[in-house]
């Protein structure tokens, strides 16, 4: 934006909270410098991109249609453009200090300091007092601007979207009902079209652009709806137990895990330790190496050994490469 | 950034009208301006007024000797209101602030996510329940630890790493807990290390707060966690795995350098471990869902470990 549009932009904010009643665009071409006097077309170009251009930084411009007159009229109701007077304590300043350090990235670490420094502005001190705590959250997900627009603007979307272990990326749209992080990951829940029931979606998992389908507002968030225990999806309760073999000076954490430990012979010990899916079980055991061994129940030893057979044939295809 | 000078001026003016006797660079600062560009908005705010731009319509501004007053701005005297994203953004944060166990103050935080409900309107309100961010269940060691870094007491901690599979004892001074993403972590100086060091408090077995004053090195500064709470160096070395579908996870849960599509859901990541024996477990995970390509050291030692593991199950099988 150029200093003359600026200048221009700023004679009219000005011009139009000034005024008590409506002007015509004619009497605003009159009032602030920069409009063109002699092209009628150009200045009415320029004047439908100025009032765009206020309403995208959230100006509120009033147009008034009078029955009587040809043309509408416009001004800013200073009750719709001004900060209400708000008034904070200095241990309520303070923790608006500390949330408005909590996004990390783009579009809302902008616009936290952007309402930081409104409130400021509106004469709130916020001297940051020295915390011992620190909050941060991340928004690293490509999708998660859109969807929060999305979720803002109440409209459904569309993308392009992997379950987890798929192969294959299909084209889901849903009405987003919210945006939740848990566990460091982004999630959305809505309603899936496709599907035509509530499903959650993690954004890293989401391939692609996320694209708006119909208007804004024709999302409706059901009102029992509860954000966080849909994502927090039904994690089996740890019912079975495992006895496994330790290799005695090992396995730290899978002893400190473990609701049983005996101290066995022969430089090993044996521990009990709780679990529900025997493939995460196995995931974990398979990792410590020759330190462990499971030894019921079957299910589970038949994992290990499938994993552990699994590494040796990738890894061991690489030693014939060379 | 210049599409973002107009709501700068429009918050600058009402902020000088504040704070009468304000000085260009504290304002330049706040504003995250250079002096001159402040210098330059000033002269920009001084050409604007009321119509009519009679000397008397126009804004008067000067920064004679560094200090700004303003005058003849009371059209703008009051800043804009919040938009629905600024307001969400900080009732997001305060929502978050809420749950944290060891945030004193909860009558502060409700009082003040009152005061911004009510100045931002309920378009916000409504976003700011929609988006949310859920903060992990502290764990049992956590209030002796944010009391330790209250009262700056020295802690000795017996702490799992993973990568290891080891727990080792050390001493930390903590300097502060920093919550990334829902997770609680301890940041302090490490006796053990000798260096900064960040530790997740879930995996903090055992802590003792000692009868000894926190009493870091000068040199111990808090690390930047903008990026992210774990940065490989470059001197780690760089591996490349290849992962099926089933385990793409692996780019999802670590900060991988280069990430490549190789279709079917297959993907090769390249990444960098200080140490080689925390890759050697990832690679056991994964089993048939991840191959090394490089370090050839590496992938002989998956095998090599691999083998050995399978001989335990041998005698049975």
């Amino acid at each position: 934006m150029s200093r003359r549009k600026t200048e221009r932009l700023l004679n009219l904010v000005i011009c139009l909270l000034a005024t008590q009643r409506p002007l015509s665009a004619e009497q605003i071409r009159q009032a602030v410098p920069g409009y063109d006097p002699d092209n009628d077309e150009a200045f009415q170009r320029m004047f439908e991109r100025d009032k765009n251009e206020l309403r995208e930084i959230g100006i509120p411009i009033d147009v008034q249609r009078d029955p009587w007159e040809d043309d509408p009229g416009y001004r800013i109701v200073r009750q719709a453009y001004e900060l209400p007077e708000i008034i904070l304590e200095p241990d309520e300043a303070a923790v608006i200090g500390l949330a408005a350090q909590v996004w990390q990235r783009a579009s809302l670490a902008e616009a936290a300091s952007g309402a930081l420094l409104k409130l400021q502005a509106g004469g709130v001190r916020t001297d940051l007092a020295d915390s011992p705590l620190e909050l941060r959250v991340d928004t690293r997900d490509a999708a998660f601007p859109a969807l929060w627009e999305a979720v803002r603007d109440r409209r459904a979307v569309t993308f392009p979207y992997r379950s987890a272990g798929s192969e294959s990326v299909l084209t889901r749209t849903v009405e987003p009902w919210g945006v939740v992080s848990r566990g460091g990951r982004w999630y959305t829940v809505g309603h899936d079209r496709d599907r035509g029931a509530p499903r959650v979606f993690r954004l890293s998992r989401i391939a692609g652009p996320v694209s708006t389908v119909g208007r804004p507002g024709a999302v409706t968030v059901p009102e029992d709806v509860d954000l966080r225990s849909m994502v927090g999806f039904q994690e089996a309760p740890n019912e079975r137990i495992a006895l496994i073999k330790v290799r005695q000076g090992t396995g730290l954490g899978l002893r400190h895990a473990a609701v049983a430990e005996r101290t066995g012979s022969g430089g090993w010990d044996e521990v009990e330790v709780t679990f529900a899916d025997p493939e995460r079980l196995a995931g974990w055991i398979a990792s410590l190496g020759a330190d462990v061994e499971v030894l019921d129940p079957p299910d589970a030893r038949e994992a290990v050994i499938r994993r552990l057979k699994g590494a040796l044939q990738t890894s061991g295809d690489h030693g014939c490469e060379r | 950034m210049s599409s973002d000078r107009l709501p700068r001026l429009l918050a600058l003016v009402p902020y000088l009208m504040s704070h009468p006797g304000a000085q260009v660079p504290e304002v330049a600062q706040l504003f995250g301006l250079s002096e001159k560009q402040l210098v330059d908005d000033l002269q920009l705010v001084w050409m604007c007024g009321l119509p009519g731009h009679t000397p008397g319509d126009l804004i008067d501004v000067s920064w004679d000797g560094g200090e700004i007053t303003i005058e003849n701005a009371e059209t703008i005297a009051r800043p804009l209101k919040l938009g629905v994203d600024e307001a969400s953004a900080l009732l997001v944060a305060l929502r978050m602030l809420d749950e944290l166990p060891e945030f004193e103050g909860r009558d502060v935080l409700s009082r003040v996510i009152a005061k911004l409900e009510q100045a931002a309107g309920d378009g916000a309100a409504a976003v700011s329940s929609q988006v949310q961010v859920e903060v992990g269940a502290a764990p049992g060691a956590h209030s002796v630890i944010t009391d330790a870094t209250r009262r700056r007491r020295r802690l000795s901690l017996h702490y799992y790493v993973p990568g290891r599979d080891e727990i080792t004892p050390r001493e930390v001074d903590p300097m502060r807990v920093v919550v990334v993403d829902g997770r609680h972590y301890l940041e302090g100086w490490c006796y053990r290390a000798e260096a900064m060091r960040m530790f997740r408090l879930d995996r903090i077995v055992e802590v003792d707060v000692l009868d000894v004053a926190a009493n870091p090195p000068a040199e111990a500064e808090p690390m930047d966690v903008t990026e992210g709470v774990f940065r490989p160096s470059d001197s780690d070395e760089l591996v490349e795995l290849e992962v099926t579908a089933a385990g793409r996870w692996v780019a999802e849960y670590y900060p991988c350098e280069e990430i490549v599509e190789l279709g079917e859901g297959r993907l090769r990541v390249s990444l960098r471990a200080r140490d080689q024996s925390w890759l050697v477990r990832l690679a056991l995970r994964l089993g048939d869902s991840g191959r090394v390509l490089s370090p050839a050291s590496l992938a002989d030692r998956v095998a090599e470990t691999a083998k050995a593991a399978l001989a335990n199950y041998d005698s049975v099988a």
